[in-house]
């Protein structure tokens, strides 16, 4: 809990309620994260399993799936998504409110998998900010709850999310 | 061995047309025909409307580039009788300046979309087609990407939001 964190007088700066708000919040928003899934291929059936019951995504929380990206927070992108599909993805991330996350996962999303073709888009994060990858082909919905575990330290550290680094310059 | 099988509807393309067709062969029970592009609607019209061939369902509809060779590509043509229960494939060359066809979506409109694919992937014009754009790909895409000099590495500009 954020008051175990920041006893009294141990706070730099003096921020203590600031701080102890921050954490606050972010410690209430790991456990209610509200997915939105983007399944466009086999991962998209992994998914499904790690929503199921014998994962159950539902014990960290991101039980809730929102199919309108109005009310989600995290972006589950699982699948390939070519060139024509890209637009639709843009504009579904922009839909979302901030703060935001994205998940990209499998190796399509991540670098365009084995299709080194016309029509794929070489990883989704040549068109949005991706936070968290989860490799595998398809990953194993162990891989999706690691991902949501990811995520989760993300928020409870307050690390700075793709999207505020974005567009990377290299 | 045994005796080739003599096709009916073979022999009644190579008589009805002649010189047209340029080719025939029933190999592996397969009857097929190569046939010159002038001729391509009315050998279709034929085939969908005489008695013993009745080839009401144009199955299939594709391109082949034959890169290196002269003519360069290839249309073939399946089609199935769904009366008679039968199958004949008809191909047909096209020369690599000229990639050009009269369309035969107005004898089976199913190919109507089929002929979109081929003209998208390949290049083939297909004249007096109602509608010839690209089915699969957007219309930003240059090129035709199933034609075996499209760079395999090569990438298309990515698509922003559309308004």
């Amino acid at each position: 809990m954020a008051v175990e964190k920041h006893p009294a007088g141990t706070s730099p700066g003096g921020g203590y309620a600031l701080t102890t708000l921050d954490s606050m919040i972010a410690w209430g928003r790991k456990y209610s994260i509200y997915p939105f899934t983007f399944a466009t291929a086999c991962c998209g059936i992994e998914v499904m399993g790690a929503f199921g019951t014998h994962y159950d995504l539902s014990r960290f929380g991101a039980e809730v799936v929102r199919f309108s990206p109005r009310q989600a927070d995290m972006l589950l992108v699982a699948g390939t998504i070519n060139y024509k599909m890209a637009p639709v993805l843009v504009r579904i991330y922009e839909q979302m409110l901030e703060p935001k996350w994205v998940v990209a996962m499998g190796a399509c999303a991540s670098s365009g998998g084995f299709y080194n073709n016309y029509t794929v888009l070489q990883g989704i994060d040549k068109v949005i900010p991706v936070d968290v990858y989860i490799p595998g082909c398809p990953p194993n919905p162990e891989g999706i709850i690691d991902a949501v575990v990811a995520l989760q330290k993300l928020m409870e550290t307050g690390a700075p999310r793709a999207s505020e680094r974005w567009p990377i310059k290299i | 061995m045994t005796e080739p099988r003599q096709s009916i509807v073979l022999s009644k393309l190579v008589e009805k047309f002649g010189d047209a067709v340029v080719s025939t062969h029933s190999d592996f029970g397969d009857d097929t025909a190569l046939v010159r592009r002038e001729k391509i609607v009315e050998i279709c019209t034929f085939l969908r409307d005489d008695p013993d061939c009745r080839f009401d369902f144009g199955m299939d509809l594709t391109g082949v580039d034959y890169l290196g060779e002269v003519p360069r590509f290839e249309v073939v043509y399946h089609l199935y009788s769904l009366d008679k229960k039968q199958r004949v494939r008809i191909k047909v060359r096209l020369h690599e300046e000229d990639p050009a066809i009269d369309s035969v979506a107005t004898v089976w409109p199913g190919l109507n979309w089929y002929e979109r694919e081929a003209f998208d992937m390949y290049g083939i014009v297909f004249r007096n087609h109602p509608n010839l754009k690209r089915i699969l790909l957007y219309e930003a895409f240059v090129g035709h990407p199933l034609r075996k000099d499209y760079p395999k590495a090569k990438r298309q500009p990515t698509m922003g939001p559309q308004e």
